[in-house]
């Protein structure tokens, strides 16, 4: 379970300036938003919270605020702090954190693309995960959908009299989509958009004197196999040499969290499992965690272990795939990927027998999970931990790890620094790659993690190669929690209380978070007591890490672009969300 | 950076190359088209090739596996369907992407609500296969179904299960799902004692 602190010496020190949210429900402190700025700093620099984890909105409606939510921790781990500042619904303007905590940047765009909050002294405040021509801004809670029904599920229309209908015949095709008064989008050119893009890029490229060379602009994606989905970087070249590099995304969007807010609370179960559909039980995960922080109730000790396990092997598998794909990228052409994903089969055929799906598994449930596992599968399950999984991880590592050709494409590949990557707030084998041995699982300890033996593995180059050790380093931990989790599994019940399909959330708001295999990963939920939540923000890892990205690939070639973006190992589900 | 490394990394390929051509001889007749052999692909003792030929070859689903549900019928004495579904309307209330439409059917001479329903409609091109209709059932009359084969050309036409498509007999549960359908029985076998009992006590 996450936990928040309250720090009195900052009361006494800003009085006037912070009042304690006492909402209830609610923790941390409402910040006045002219001190925000030297309360931050103050924060970052004295009393050493130096990672901003989450930052998101809210709107509410009903009162005619608008508010930015912060949550930052300690990178030496410990329990974290909220902020929050509250501003006017109509004229939202909060000053932007960027210079402060560098990993405000894409969030801060993710919430005036949504929200339409300005963040004042931003230095590049567009749209990021819709497009440019996009009409207002969706998250605000009287913004409806074309398809829009009723606010909150379940709809009336479909019980007790349910005819079918077919919602294209409600929206058909062309007139579906809302523009703006006097946009046509048959004379709209899309050039335009582009253009303020390259010109942004171009903008942070310096010109050197000395030679009178010419930028080239590229466009890598969004239709290209490196991707490993549909997403966008525009490249700023040197020669061959990067000079900035401007990631564009949201080619997925599907605003996953407008959807979430008109579903009930646990409809948002299986939408969890298709954010990042390779791992998606630690989706589960994150959600049922800051649920039941709201609603109070703890999962009875076997349905603890049987998560723990679950997100382990999830792990596993998340890993499997990401060091396969990365040397897809590096042109070992899909053997290494093949091998992985040879193991990675035989855990999704436990998953298969477990939940009843091999990827969107929506295993979780609030207090509990579905369902026992049944003993066939817990005997395959027990074989393969104990057995071959960690033969083959000890067959890839020998196969890849000393293979000069790997080594000569990624040592000194993309190297992020610990202080960047802190600052950056990227998270999981990113940020411990870069020698920060920050794991939510031990920095703040969540569900019973604090009962297993495990090292959190940590890297110091911060280069590609350490990223793919680092994955090779945090399986064989993995399956050292699975081994000492089968050990010790309870017998007993597997769901606190009788399983409901109508839970009550107390008002509220709770923050869960948990060590993803991509990074932390984090759900920011209000709760009005209602049946649907008011706020469901997702704190996608892929997405923040993405923020490192050209920083990474400033100053090398085009080649090794994909090779430090497989590094990275974002899934698209979860970036554009 | 002499090289080694790449050839101990080939060494391993060199054994998996082996190792499909071993184990074909070992398992030889044994290890493709047969159920014995699917099985042996996909267990952890595996080695070699993994590949399942689909469709010649098809891997057994487990118990759980879930893929679009279905409505159950006990078989009444003479053969007709005894629909299980009470129109209580929990599964379309609780499907996330709202796939679910109900028509409760009403007396014709009194014109009350009955429990049992008119209609039933599930978009399959809406359905996310999740199981929380059948999850949450009380009564046990929508099940997750194992049929994944169902691709067609026209989904206007077809995608739209009405109640008589999504109508299968108990016996195909039970055949599908044997330990859930042994579990949910006798749950509902000590509920209607129970309620028996009761009724006893009071008369």
């Amino acid at each position: 379970m996450t936990t928040l602190v309250t720090v009195p010496e900052l009361e006494t020190r800003f009085a006037g300036v912070i009042t304690p949210d006492t909402r209830k429900g609610y923790e941390g402190y409402i910040v006045d938003v002219q001190h925000l700025k030297d309360f931050a700093k103050a924060l970052r620099d004295e009393y050493g919270y130096d990672y901003l984890a989450s930052l998101t909105g809210v709107d509410y409606l009903p009162e005619g605020k608008m508010e930015v939510v912060y949550h930052v921790y300690k990178s030496t781990g410990g329990p974290g702090l909220v902020f929050k500042v509250q501003v006017p619904r109509d004229n939202p303007v909060v000053p932007s954190l960027v210079d402060i905590y560098p990993g405000a940047n894409f969030q801060e765009r993710e919430a005036w693309d949504l929200l339409g909050i300005r963040f004042e002294g931003h230095p590049n405040l567009r749209r990021i995960l819709l497009w440019e021509g996009f009409w207002g801004h969706p998250l605000r809670k009287d913004w409806r959908e074309p398809y829009f029904e009723e606010e909150g599920k379940p709809y009336s229309s479909r019980w007790p009299e349910g005819k079918h209908f077919h919602h294209e015949d409600r929206n058909p095709f062309g007139k579906n989509v809302d523009y703006p008064p006097g946009f046509d989008p048959y004379t709209w050119e899309p050039e335009t958009a582009d253009e303020i893009l390259y010109q942004a890029v171009l903008k942070r490229s310096e010109i050197r004197d000395d030679l009178r060379t010419e930028r080239v602009v590229i466009n890598l994606g969004p239709q290209h196999p490196s991707t490993h989905g549909v997403f966008r970087m525009i490249v700023t070249l040197d020669g061959e040499t990067i000079v900035a590099l401007e990631p564009v995304m949201g080619y997925l969007h599907r605003n996953h969290e407008k959807i979430g807010e008109r579903n009930t609370w646990i409809m948002n179960i299986p939408y969890t499992d298709r954010l990042d559909y390779i791992s998606a039980m630690a989706n589960n995960f994150g959600y049922v965690l800051a649920v039941e922080k709201l609603m109070g109730i703890q999962p009875p000790e076997r349905a603890e272990y049987i998560r723990v396990i679950m997100a382990e092997l999830t792990r596993i598998v998340n890993h499997l795939w990401a060091i396969g794909f990365l040397l897809n990228d590096l042109g070992a052409f899909f053997t290494p990927a093949l091998y992985a994903i040879e193991e990675r089969e035989l855990i999704l055929d436990v998953f298969e027998a477990v939940t009843g799906s091999r990827m969107m598994n929506n295993y979780f449930r609030f207090g509990g999970v579905a369902r026992d596992i049944p003993e066939d599968a817990w005997k395959k399950l027990v074989e393969l931990v104990t057995d071959r999984l960690p033969r083959k991880v000890d067959e890839l590592d020998r196969y890849l790890t000393e293979s000069e050709l790997i080594k000569s494409r990624t040592i000194g590949v993309g190297v992020l620094t610990a202080e960047e990557a802190i600052a950056l707030s990227t998270s999981g084998p990113v940020l411990r790659a870069s020698g920060v041995p920050y794991d939510v699982r031990r920095a703040d300890p969540y569900s019973i993690y604090d009962r297993f033996d495990f090292d959190v593995a940590v890297r110091y180059h911060g280069d590609v190669y350490d990223r793919y050790l680092i994955r090779i380093d945090e399986m064989r931990q993995s399956l050292r929690i699975l081994q000492q989790a089968i050990r010790d599994i309870p017998d007993g019940p597997i769901m606190a209380g009788k399983p409901q399909y109508q839970v009550r959330v107390p008002p509220g708001e709770a923050y869960g978070r948990v060590e993803a295999p991509k990074g932390e990963l984090g759900f920011y939920v209000v709760s009005t007591g209602k049946p649907n939540p008011w706020r469901y923000h997702v704190r996608a890892p892929s997405f923040v890490n993405l923020t490192a990205l050209e920083t990474m690939c400033r100053g090398h070639k085009i080649a090794d672009v994909v090779t430090i973006l497989g590094s990275i190992d974002i899934v698209l589900g979860e970036v554009d969300r | 950076m002499d090289g080694r490394g790449i050839l101990r990394g080939l060494a391993v390929t060199f054994k998996h190359f082996i190792a499909s051509y071993v184990d074909d001889f070992r398992r030889l007749g044994k290890r493709y088209f047969t159920q014995e052999g699917v099985l042996y692909r996909s267990s952890p003792q595996v080695e070699g090739v993994f590949t399942i030929q689909y469709p010649e070859e098809r891997r057994p689903v487990p118990e759980n596996f879930r893929f679009i549900p279905f409505l159950v019928y006990d078989e009444g004495p003479n053969g007709e369907k005894e629909i299980r579904c009470t129109a209580c309307g929990i599964c379309a209330k609780v499907c996330p992407p709202q796939c679910i439409w109900i028509v409760r059917a009403h007396d014709p001479e009194t014109g009350k609500p009955l429990k049992k329903p008119a209609e039933f409609y599930i978009d399959v091109d809406i359905c996310m296969n999740c199981g929380f209709c059948a999850e949450f059932c009380p009564f046990d009359a929508i099940i997750m179904d194992h049929d994944y084969e169902l691709a067609t050309y026209d989904r206007f036409a077809t995608n739209v299960f009405d109640i008589n498509r999504l109508l299968k007999p108990a016996s195909y549960y039970q055949q599908i799902r044997p330990t859930q359908y042994a579990l949910k029985a006798a749950e509902r076998e000590k509920k209607a004692a129970a309620k028996a009992a009761r009724r006893g006590k009071a008369a």
